[in-house]
């Protein structure tokens, strides 16, 4: 990945609607990248909760608003407990799901659970899923 | 002694087991679980958000009855609820704004919702007040040579000020375990998320999970898993299924709610209705150990 870093894209608007859904100062991050080490499932991200830090500060907010990594985090709260800056990186991540949601993009669509997982699955991951996947 | 209680959704669905055997366990140690009239479902998930308080509204609903009915704590055995009622108190009552303009949007409330419930789980409950020494007491049957691995997942511990332990070397469930009788094992990747509600649209990422959460407590010697959420159980007992498929040297093992297992230490024994909640038999390895 190669990013234009200019004046012109640096904490654009979106970056500080990012800033305002979460409450945190995407410019605190130091890059140290201990919330991108303690994430469980950072093999299946496509940009690392660090880089996602880093991205917003650059301003790339359209990779990260399009991002697979925002719908694979599960909000478990291990980079938020871990950042030695005191950034709670969770709530960037659901900043970005939020920002999608509220345009109605999201990545469960009711509809399309199939009747034998239905059967099987417990409310507790249905409507989870529906808060934090569903449009 | 009464105890006002929250079961929570899942608790009336698939995971009748844990509220049977809370309610049995905590009427052996003397407490009536005594669960509040007209709750509705948490929410599940805490919203994150600075701005949205109507996905508040779920848990502050809740709170609301249960001053309503003059309650002055609630006892959840479900963490998520926990986990997601703690949250959404801290953050409505904490700003006075977030207070009022939650107030206005609940003007159809006959009361005004003041944030003075207190939330507490069954653990807590347990170790502050029933205490370990008086539960070691009452065991009829001890778990002697059971190797128990505590799951605590991410919402006992996470975030840290609503963590019933250590956040980050917990043993509270270890030593439950340990009074009675147990080998309470604390293995490694006992606060690594289970991929939770995931489960639903990368059930790839936690069969992964699954298979690596498993597979530690197999290495440290665990020959069963005990939790206190129905997701975390789901996820990892009911999930083995595709995780055998995927991994074929993975090793099944079962998973219990702790209070399933204080009922069988506790001489409330084991109710067959709980065996079919569950996927991994959890019957096998309390018939090996002489248990049931
Ligand atoms: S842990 Fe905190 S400071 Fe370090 S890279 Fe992550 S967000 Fe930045
Ligand atoms: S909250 Fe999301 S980004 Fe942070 S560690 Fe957990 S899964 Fe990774």
């Amino acid at each position: 990945m190669s990013y234009e870093i200019s004046r012109n894209i640096v904490k654009n608007e979106l970056v500080d609607k990012i800033e305002e859904l979460s409450g945190q100062n995407v410019f605190d991050c130091y890059q140290c990248g201990t919330c991108s080490a303690g994430c469980p499932v950072v093999e299946y991200m496509d940009i690392m909760p660090n880089q996602v830090m880093r991205l917003a500060q650059f301003g790339a907010t359209e990779d990260l608003i399009n991002s697979k990594t925002i719908w694979i985090c599960s909000a478990c709260l291990q980079c938020s407990t871990r950042c030695p800056k005191g950034i709670e990186v969770a709530k960037v991540m659901e900043a970005l799901r939020s920002i999608n949601l509220r345009k109605r993009v999201g990545t469960l669509d009711p509809n399309k659970i199939e009747t034998e997982d239905l059967q099987d699955l417990p409310p507790i991951a249905l409507v989870g899923a529906f808060r934090k996947l569903t449009g | 002694m009464n105890l006002p209680y929250y079961p929570g959704c899942t608790l009336k669905a698939n995971a009748e087991n844990f509220e049977d055997s809370a309610i049995k366990v905590m009427e052996i140690l003397d407490y009536q679980l005594n669960e509040m009239k007209d709750w509705v479902c948490c929410g599940t998930v805490f919203s994150m958000t600075t701005d949205d308080l109507m996905l508040q509204l779920a848990s502050i609903r809740n709170l609301l009855r249960a001053e309503e009915q003059n309650l002055n704590e609630l006892v959840v055995l479900c963490s998520m609820c926990y986990n997601t009622l703690q949250r959404a108190k801290k953050f409505i009552t904490e700003d006075e704004e977030n207070l009022n303009k939650v107030n206005d949007l609940m003007y159809k409330e006959n009361i005004r919702y003041e944030g003075t419930v207190d939330i507490v789980h069954l653990l807590t409950v347990l170790k502050d007040r029933v205490t370990f020494d008086k539960i070691k007491e009452k065991v009829k049957k001890p778990l002697s040579s059971l190797k128990i691995g505590g799951y605590y997942g991410c919402l006992l511990v996470r975030p840290k000020e609503f963590a019933i332990d250590d956040f980050e070397d917990p043993t509270i469930i270890e030593d439950l375990f340990s009074s009675l009788g147990a080998d309470g094992i604390a293995f490694p990747y006992r606060l690594e998320c289970c991929g939770a509600y995931q489960t639903i649209t990368k059930k790839d990422v936690t069969i992964k999970r699954t298979y690596e959460i498993i597979s530690s407590a197999r290495r440290a010697g665990c020959e069963a898993i005990v939790t206190s959420c129905p997701l975390c159980a789901f996820n990892l007992d009911q999930r083995q299924k595709e995780t055998s498929e995927e991994f074929v040297e993975f090793e099944q093992m079962p998973v219990f709610y702790f209070t399933e297992l204080m009922s069988v230490a506790l001489g409330g024994g084991w109710n067959k209705n709980w065996t079919k909640l569950h996927y991994v038999n959890p019957e096998q390895i309390l018939k090996e150990k002489g248990l049931i």
